[in-house]
Parts: structure tokens; C-alpha cells; sequence
């Protein structure tokens, strides 16, 4: 029972400080992402990178702040698989978007 | 040194030792099953992406989409994923009482996230926006769709896990379970995060 109460070095341990630290860095990066594209008050450009980057820090704060991702849990398998499947979205999302956008073009379908 | 103190320790505590292991390997092949659901996902964003414009004369995605009603719903599920760490910290305290609280509040604000999105597709499909209607409705249905699954067996497993706690206890079965579980639930809210932001808050613009 010890054993699992002392040790530091699974995926599972976190602490108060971590998770509300990741609460209120959530809530904070959730409203300002709504904030910017409610108020109706800045330009496309200004709200597309806002929601963007403060969406991706946002997957980053819970992923080491509630999933406790780190390097050294499970010997950093955890996130050498991580870094792996975020290669294959990249190729699968930004892949996809970029054909179609030039299939698009090059029919000219409007 | 380093090896005789791992020896040391290794005979000290053997048989907890190797339950733990199990359960931190059983825990390491839920995280191999979450990022092939991520994949999963993934696809079904690229899917969307593609289609987003392509509203066949129908419904557009700044007519349908009500931001409000969708802050609401994410801050639902941001501070169950919020409470779900509680019931793991309460878990690595022992403290049986406050797991099976936390669970519950858990369930409580997944079932109320999950109460909205079947009200937010009734609605859509009243108004004549279904997935039927255009590849725009059809992708994001499928994507919003997918996940709102997701949580749905979240919620059913959570409420197997509190009858399995309050029945079994903390033990070596069921505080792997609890970390898996745990893991399941905060990833939804990782999801989530990308659907209000490149589904509703990109769409609204």
C-alpha cells in the first residue's frame, strides 16, 4: 500500500497545486478564446490565431497538468507515443486540408 | 549501488511491487488505445475541415452555431475534468468516502454536458438542420457526435466504477481501473477543447 502511496513515478500522481493550477489556467484560456470571437470587436485574422494558439496551449496545460504527461513516467514511452500520433494527425489533418484546398482551386468549383 | 538498493528494495516489497507494475502496464496499454482514438478523431476533424463550407444551400455554421450555450456546455466538462482529478487524489489518499463523492459530481456534470448536446442536435434537426441536410451538418454531427459518444460511455463507466468502489473498496482491481477511467475523462476534455475551438469558435467567424 506504501509502495503505491510514495512513489512519484507512474501516470497517475498529481497533486491540489497541479490540478487547480490547471483549472484556472483552463478557465482563463477558455474565455479568452469565447472573449475574442464574442465581443465581434477584432478581424478574422486577430480571432483565428487567438483561438488557435490559445487552444493548443490549453491541450498542453491539461495534458501535463491533469493527464501527467511527462517525460518520466512509463520510462517516456507515454509521450514518445504521444509525440508519435501527433505526427500522424499533422500528416492526416494538414495532408487532407491541403489537397482538397487544391482540388478546390483547380476545379473551380466557385 | 544504484542496482543493490533496487535489489534491496525489490525484496523488501516484492508482492506490492509487482501489482504495481501490473496496473502501471495496464494503465501505459489504455494510453496506446487513447491515442489510436485519437487517430479516430483526427480523421473526423479532417473530415470536417474539408467540408465546413460546403453547406449545399443550407444552414451555415455562423446561422446555427450559439456560442453561449456552448461556453456553458465546455465549462461543464472542464470542471468535471477538473473534479475527476479530485477523486484521484482522493483515491492515492485512501480516502474511499471522497472518491465516491467526486465520482458523482463527475457524473452529474458529464450527464449535464451530455444533456445539452442531445438538446442542441434536437433542436438543429427540428430546424430543419440535420445531418442530412448538407456535408457541413453531416461532418460536424459525426465529429460532435463521436465525442458526445465518447463521454455517454464515460458516464456509464463511471457509474460502474462507483458500484465496483463502493462494493470492492480501493484495491489492486480497481485503482488501475480508476487511473484508466481517469485518464479517459480528461482526454474527452482535451478533445473538446479542439471542438469548440476549430468547430464552434472558428465556425461563428
Amino acid at each position: 500500500m506504501s509502495d503505491i502511496h510514495t512513489s512519484h513515478d507512474g501516470a497517475s500522481h498529481g497533486s491540489y497545486k497541479s490540478y487547480i493550477i490547471g483549472l484556472v489556467l483552463s478557465i482563463v484560456l477558455t474565455l479568452i478564446s469565447f472573449g475574442v470571437v464574442m465581443t465581434g470587436s477584432f478581424g478574422i485574422p486577430t480571432m483565428m490565431i487567438t483561438v488557435v494558439v490559445t487552444a493548443i496551449i490549453q491541450v498542453l496545460v491539461q495534458l501535463v497538468l491533469f493527464m501527467h504527461l511527462n517525460t518520466k513516467s512509463e520510462g517516456g514511452w507515454n509521450v514518445l507515443s504521444f509525440v508519435f500520433t501527433a505526427g500522424i494527425l499533422v500528416l492526416i489533418i494538414g495532408g487532407s486540408l491541403w489537397i482538397m484546398h487544391n482540388i478546390h482551386i483547380n476545379m473551380m468549383l466557385g | 549501488m544504484a542496482t543493490d538498493t533496487i535489489k534491496q528494495h525489490d525484496a523488501h516489497a516484492h508482492d506490492g511491487h509487482e501489482h504495481h507494475d501490473a496496473g502501471a502496464m495496464k494503465v501505459f496499454g489504455f494510453w496506446i488505445y487513447l491515442m489510436s482514438d485519437l487517430v479516430i478523431f483526427g480523421t473526423l476533424f479532417a473530415t470536417f475541415g474539408v467540408l465546413a463550407t460546403a453547406t449545399a444551400g443550407g444552414p451555415t455554421s455562423q446561422e446555427i452555431f450559439e456560442l453561449p450555450f456552448v461556453l456553458v456546455e465546455t465549462f461543464l466538462l472542464l470542471i468535471s475534468s477538473f473534479t475527476f482529478g479530485l477523486a484521484v487524489l482522493a483515491q492515492n489518499a485512501g480516502d474511499r468516502g471522497a472518491v465516491l463523492k467526486w465520482l458523482a459530481v463527475t457524473f452529474l456534470l458529464g450527464a449535464g454536458f451530455i444533456s445539452m448536446e442531445i438538446y442542441e442536435f434536437h433542436h438543429l434537426i427540428a430546424e430543419g438542420a440535420g445531418p442530412d441536410r448538407s456535408a457541413f451538418l453531416s461532418a460536424f454531427f459525426t465529429l460532435v457526435g463521436t465525442h458526445g459518444l465518447h463521454v455517454t460511455f464515460g458516464l456509464i463507466w463511471i457509474a460502474i466504477m462507483f458500484f465496483q468502489i463502493s462494493k470492492r473498496g480501493l484495491d489492486s482491481v480497481t485503482m488501475p481501473r480508476m487511473l484508466c477511467l481517469s485518464l479517459f475523462w480528461h482526454f474527452l476534455d482535451i478533445v473538446w477543447i479542439c471542438v469548440f475551438s476549430f468547430v464552434y469558435l472558428i465556425g461563428a467567424m
